[in-house]
Parts: C-alpha cells; sequence; structure tokens
C-alpha cells in the first residue's frame, strides 16, 4: 500500500542522496532537501545510509547488492515515504531490489520509494514554485531510468501522447525556456559501469549528447539524474562544448546563476 | 579450449576513432529509426499490432511442436520435401547432399542468417559449391570476406568509395567510381550470368504458415525471387521459430516488419512460397541449432519471438557507434546480445554488458521482446556462471562489502572528499583510469552533502530537540 496516496496523512520522508551527490553534486542534494522543506513537508536524512545496491546489481553481481540493500532498508524502514533525487536509484529500489528477502518491510520500502519529480508531480501536485526565477534557455536531459523505467515522460518510440512531468514542473519556473534537441531521449551513455568499461562508446555518445543540446541553443542541460550529468559534464569539457549543468532540484528550489 | 571473450569495447573503440564511418553509420540507422517512427504514426492500431504480433508469437512458441508437425504434414502436401537439422552441421550435411544428388555446384543465395549460423559456406566451399550472394549488401560483405554488420542492412557500415574498392578488386571497375547507380549497375552485371547458369537457389524465409504449409520471403531487390525460382532447385533454410498458425496472421506481420526495419510500408516483394514449380524442386530445411534450448529457458524464451526487423539495432545509440562487427557474432546488437550468450556463454559473456539498458529496443521491437530487461537478465546468469572479468567481480564484491558498512562508505567517501580528484574510488576503484580518456573527471567541491546536513541541520534538529 502506497501511504502516499493517502490524502490528509502527515508523511514523514527519508530523504536518500545517492554517492554521486554527496561526493561530487552537493548542492543537488541541498536543493533537494531545502525545496522539501519550503514545501512543508517533514524530512530526515539517516546519516548511516550508504548506497541502494544499483551498482553491483546492474553489473549482475546480484549476491554482492545484498549488504547495501538490508541497510538500505534499516535506514529507511521506518519513514513513509522515501524520496531521492535520482532516477536509476529509484527504478533499482522499485524494481529490481531482490537480492535480500522480500519481507511486509522490504515491500513496504520498495513501494513507497520516489524520484523526487514524480513525487513533486504526482504526490505532493506542486502547482507553484513561487520563489523560482530561471530566464535560461534550458534543454531537458530524462535519464532512460526515469524515462524508460518511472515512466515521467512520453517516449518517442511508442508515439504516445505527449507528456513531461519535469517540464511541467519547470514551466512553473519564471522566465525559463526550452531548447530542443535533435534526438531528445537518447540515452547518453552513462550506463553505471558501462562508462568505464566501454568507455569510448560513452564517452562518444555523451559528447553527441552535449552538442546536440548545444545546437538546439540550450545554455544549461537540466536532469533529474546526476549521474548522467556527471558524465556529460566531463564529455562537454573534454570536447569543449559551452554548456552548464544543473539538478531540476537547484532550479525549483530558486537556484538564480 | 579455453574460448576467449569478445573484446567489444576494444573493436567499438577502433570503429568510433574513425569518425567518418561511424558518423554516417550512426545518421544512416537514426534516419531508419525516424523513418520507422513516421511509419508508426501513420497506424493509429500500431501498439494493438505489438501486441498482436507478441502474443501470436507466444501462441506459436508455447505450441512449436504441434504447428510444425501441421507445417510438415501440409507442406509435404503441396510437394515440398521437409527436413529437420539439429544443428549447423545437420543443416550443412542435408543441404550437401540435396546439391549433389542434383550435381549442383553453383549455389545462388539470398539473405538468410541462419545460413551464417550453420557456417554453411565454410562448408560448401571445400565440397566444391561455389556460393554467390545476391543481395548486393551481402554480396559486398562475402566479396570482403566479412560477416554482415547488420541482419537487414549487412554492409551499412561501409562507405561508397569502401564498396568502389572492393568492386574494383573483385570486378575490376573503376575504383574512384562513387556513384551508388553505377555500382549497383557492376553488381547487377557481375551477378545477372551466375543467376542464370546457377544449379541451384538458397533463400531463407521471414514467416513459415503452418496451416497452408507454405512459407513467405520478403526482400526488396527482388533476388530471393530469382534465387528461388531460376535454377529449379530451391532449397530454403528456416529457423523453426519463424513459424505462424494461420495465413491471417500475416496480416499482423507483413504490416510491422518493413515498417520497423527501414519505415517503409512493406517489402518491394513479399513471395508466398507454396510448392515447387513444374519440373522444379522445392526444399525446406527447418533449423533448430539451439532454439529449443532457448524456448526451455524462463527468462529468455521469448527471444524467439523475434522476426529479424533489426529496428532494435537501428534505435541502439551503442549498436550505432559501435558497428554490427563489433559484437563478433552472426547476430549483433541488442538482439544478438540476448541469443549469442545461447550459442555460446563464454565467448558472447560480454555482450549484455555493451549495453546502458536504456530500454529503447524493447519500445521499437514489434514483438514485445523485452530486451533491456533480458540484458539485465543474463547479466546475473553470466555472474553467476563465473563469467565475469575477475577484476569487476572483485571489485563488485568489495564495493558490496563497502557499501553494506557505513563506516566504511563514509572513510571512501572522505577519501575522495579528501583527494577529490578521482572518482568515488569504491565504485569504480582501479578500472577508473578510462573515464578521463575521452572525459573529464568531476570536479572537487569543499563538503560533502553528509557533512553540510550534520553542520546545517542535525545541530539545529539537536538544539529543538535539546529547547523542547
Ligand atoms: S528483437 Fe524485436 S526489434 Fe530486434 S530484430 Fe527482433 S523483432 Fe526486430
Amino acid at each position: 500500500m502506497r501511504l502516499a496516496s493517502l490524502p490528509g496523512v502527515r508523511m514523514k520522508i527519508g530523504l536518500f542522496i545517492p554517492c554521486y551527490i554527496d561526493a561530487f553534486y552537493p548542492n543537488a542534494g541541498i536543493a533537494t532537501l531545502e525545496l522539501l522543506e519550503k514545501l512543508g513537508q517533514d524530512v530526515d536524512y539517516p546519516m548511516n545510509q550508504t548506497c541502494c545496491g544499483q551498482p553491483m546489481a546492474n553489473s549482475g553481481c546480484n549476491k554482492d547488492a545484498a549488504a547495501a540493500e538490508a541497510l538500505f532498508v534499516k535506514n529507511f524502514a521506518k519513514y513513509d515515504v522515501i524520496v531521492m533525487p535520482s532516477g536509476s536509484c529509484t527504478h533499482h529500489v522499485r524494481d529490481n531490489f531482490d537480492a535480500i528477502e522480500q519481507t511486509d518491510e522490504v515491500r513496504h520500502v520498495r513501494e513507497n520509494t520516489f524520484e523526487l519529480v514524480e513525487f513533486l508531480h504526482d504526490v505532493l501536485k506542486v502547482e507553484d514554485f513561487p520563489w523560482a526565477e530561471f530566464p535560461h534557455k534550458v534543454g531537458l536531459h530524462n535519464s532512460c531510468g526515469t524515462l524508460r523505467a518511472l515512466r515521467t515522460a512520453s517516449m518517442s518510440e511508442l508515439g504516445e501522447p505527449f507528456f513531461s512531468k519535469p517540464m511541467d514542473l519547470l514551466n512553473k519556473v519564471r522566465g525559463i525556456s526550452f531548447a530542443t534537441p535533435k534526438r531528445p531521449d537518447e540515452c547518453c551513455g552513462f550506463g553505471g559501469t558501462f562508462s568505464v568499461t566501454e568507455e569510448a562508446v560513452s564517452a562518444k555518445m555523451g559528447a553527441d549528447k552535449v552538442r546536440d543540446h548545444h545546437q538546439a541553443g540550450a545554455e544549461y542541460i537540466v536532469s533529474a539524474d546526476t549521474s548522467c550529468m556527471m558524465h556529460q559534464q566531463g564529455c562537454a569539457e573534454r570536447a569543449g562544448v559551452p554548456i552548464r549543468f544543473i539538478h531540476i532540484a537547484e532550479i525549483l528550489n530558486g537556484a538564480r546563476e | 579450449m579455453k574460448v576467449k571473450p569478445v573484446n567489444h569495447a576494444k573493436a567499438a573503440e577502433a570503429f568510433i576513432e574513425d569518425t567518418a564511418h561511424m558518423d554516417f553509420h550512426d545518421e544512416r540507422l537514426w534516419d531508419l529509426r525516424q523513418k520507422r517512427d513516421e511509419q508508426m504514426h501513420l497506424l493509429p492500431e500500431w501498439q494493438d499490432l505489438r501486441a498482436r504480433a507478441s502474443a501470436i508469437k507466444e501462441h506459436t512458441l508455447a505450441n512449436l511442436p504441434e504447428y510444425l508437425e501441421q507445417f510438415e504434414t501440409n507442406a509435404k502436401k503441396n510437394g515440398i520435401h521437409v527436413h529437420w537439422a539439429a544443428d549447423g552441421a545437420e543443416h550443412n550435411r542435408i543441404v550437401g547432399e540435396i546439391l549433389e544428388k542434383h550435381g549442383a555446384k553453383s549455389l545462388i543465395k539470398s539473405k538468410s542468417m541462419v545460413t551464417e549460423e550453420c557456417c554453411m559456406r565454410e562448408y560448401l566451399e571445400p565440397r566444391g559449391v561455389v556460393v554467390t550472394e545476391t543481395d548486393l549488401g551481402e554480396r559486398i560483405q562475402q566479396l570482403d570476406n566479412q560477416m554482415p554488420s547488420h541482419i537487414v542492412v549487412p554492409a551499412v557500415h561501409k562507405l561508397i568509395p569502401d564498396v568502389a574498392k572492393i568492386f574494383a578488386e573483385h570486378y575490376h571497375t573503376d575504383p574512384n567510381d562513387n556513384s551508388a547507380q553505377s555500382l549497383a549497375w557492376q553488381q547487377r552485371l557481375a551477378a545477372r550470368p551466375v543467376i542464370l547458369s546457377a544449379d541451384a537457389g538458397m533463400t531463407g524465409g521471414n514467416f513459415v504458415v503452418a496451416e497452408t504449409g507454405s512459407f513467405v520471403v520478403c526482400t526488396n531487390e527482388g533476388n530471393a525471387d530469382l534465387s528461388a525460382t531460376v535454377p529449379g532447385l530451391h532449397i530454403a533454410t528456416i529457423g523453426i521459430e519463424r513459424l505462424v498458425p494461420r495465413m491471417a496472421d500475416m496480416g499482423v506481420f507483413i504490416r510491422m516488419l518493413s515498417r520497423s526495419a527501414l519505415g517503409s510500408p512493406i517489402t518491394q516483394y513479399t513471395t508466398h512460397f507454396r510448392g515447387p514449380q513444374k519440373g522444379s524442386e522445392m526444399h525446406v530445411v527447418l533449423v533448430d541449432n539451439g532454439r529449443s534450448h532457448r524456448l526451455g529457458m524462463e527468462d529468455f524464451w521469448t527471444s524467439l519471438k523475434c522476426i529479424r526487423c533489426g529496428a532494435c539495432m537501428n534505435t541502439c545509440p551503442v549498436y550505432r557507434r559501435s558497428g554490427g562487427l563489433s559484437y563478433g557474432a552472426v547476430y549483433s546488437g541488442p538482439i544478438g546480445a540476448i541469443i549469442d550468450p545461447t550459442f555460446n556463454e563464454r565467448k558472447y559473456s560480454t555482450l549484455p554488458f555493451a549495453s546502458t539498458m536504456n530500454g529503447s529496443c524493447t519500445n521499437v521491437c514489434p514483438v514485445k521482446i523485452n530486451i533491456h530487461e533480458q540484458l539485465y537478465k543474463w547479466r546475473r546468469v553470466l555472474a553467476e556462471h563465473h563469467e565475469l572479468p575477475f577484476v569487476k567481480r572483485e571489485v563488485m564484491h568489495m564495493a558490496g562489502k563497502i557499501m553494506g558498512q557505513p563506516t566504511l562508505y563514509r572513510a571512501a567517501i572522505n577519501s575522495t572528499e579528501a583527494a577529490l580528484s578521482t572518482m568515488p574510488r569504491f565504485v569504480l576503484y582501479n578500472w577508473l583510469n578510462p573515464w578521463g580518456k575521452h572525459r573529464e573527471l568531476p570536479h572537487p567541491v569543499k563538503q560533502t552533502f553528509h557533512s553540510w546536513y550534520k553542520q546545517n541541520r542535525l545541530k539545529t534538529k539537536k538544539k529543538e530537540g535539546e529547547g523542547a
């Protein structure tokens, strides 16, 4: 049962901050926390958190994901909902988190884990970000996890009517405009350990991705996934493509640059 | 003998270094994907068709023995000779015997991936049979002594000057002839006499219809029809999974095949073969070669639904940038990565990792194969069967340990925080060197989120707690 779908229940939120954000993009984590607080939420960050288990599981080493998954449940089972500014981690917890026994606690955690955009859009149904203004042209990058697993936007391959939860939220930000790349939902090539084991293909995909956004006139690439952006930023800097990167939480939280 | 896993990453790197070829390859296949999208938008019932196609295939596969027998009975009634081949060797032997019986020394064939699977050319040629590919792309690949790099457009990784060079070498044409038309004409001139004098013709089969005992071949060049009808001896080599129960099912598949493959409403030629012409012979060789084994694999049997349209390859951002030959297998791209390991687990153990699992392949697949989920499952199977490189296994094992213990994790993150010049070492460990080859490392930050939280929230929370 998803507690978050019950109206009027005051939720206790556990905040999960993935390692990339913790170590390299703390501002995205801070913005997520501040934004949820601004929206009147009761948010807690369990200090003993580590990882959701995804890197091991995606490499096929599912058994090696068990300890991380068990710890994740230990840290987060006491919350009504778990929110994280990462689509791929959410996808792992929701869809693939099976290295450990599926107890009631585990099921509770899996059913009540949300990626930030879907939480704001579907659960809190936020109408307005009065503090947010971002007078820039941005290119939106939906990670494959958010797009094709969490389905936060329509997918070009299916020919379904257009929708985009991240764009719905960003449209509530004053002054923002969007650039339309030629291949909006092509994967950027991060892919976790793929970025290292298939380094050449990964970097080529990343360079193509940032060029596509740049040529469409984007000043910034905005995304709900920091891992994709870490990769893309590395590719853009090496290729000399002048484009900046910002997490969607930062814009929604009122970042000015 | 110890088989070495295919080094996809290395081959892909070489492919990428040749920018002109790679960019063309990427654009050409992306264009096919775009055309496929246009066709999809023209058919409001596209998603229904996919669901139907998938259901028909699943039903057929679930009842495969019955439908195969039904086909055999009906095909025999139509005067077709039906043969069963358990594997590639048996297939080659059967074909060899048919040819021998007819004293056939020259075989023209249209594209068939199954014969590639069986390494038929390598079997027949030492036995004195000259095999000539009649599909333009496949012929280019044959002359260049390469496998097809794509199941629908076999030479898509080549540019016109490459073809001009190959033709110059074999047909003595102008090596600087850069006109596609004139090169195609040269191929026509070279192929016609071979076709007209061939002793036997071979085709594949896109669909086999149980109810009518017939089979359907879809091509754009008409070369299959020539191969089948000119010599008077037609052998069709077909995988047992190509079956559909009824002729009416063709209404679903024919509408999807070329739209998915090339973004054209239908192939130029869709030929239904129902039996031999007067005075000629028709043979169908039904090939298993691992298919019934795959049918028994709980997580992977639905890969047998594949109608070989190539849409998953065209949409795959990894395939487009690495080229089909980098997979080192008969089947490349996403579909290759999930079926190749069933042929040889060790050799193709790297292929399920040659993917970001982005899922675009699954979305375009006309028969709804959950390709990216099968890639994920293959990774697990391969890890369980110890087919992962030692370093990766060790790193993941260590990472798993660190991630399970907050203090170890914090120490790892903090050493990153202190050095802040490398990736989190617990994630990438010592294969992190490749990160920086074509990419910059992330920038150092002053403070991790964890320590920021401690400073800015925990303290106030504590104070509030004390105050209350
Ligand atoms: S897996 Fe699907 S998309 Fe790929 S070739 Fe087969 S039918 Fe086509």
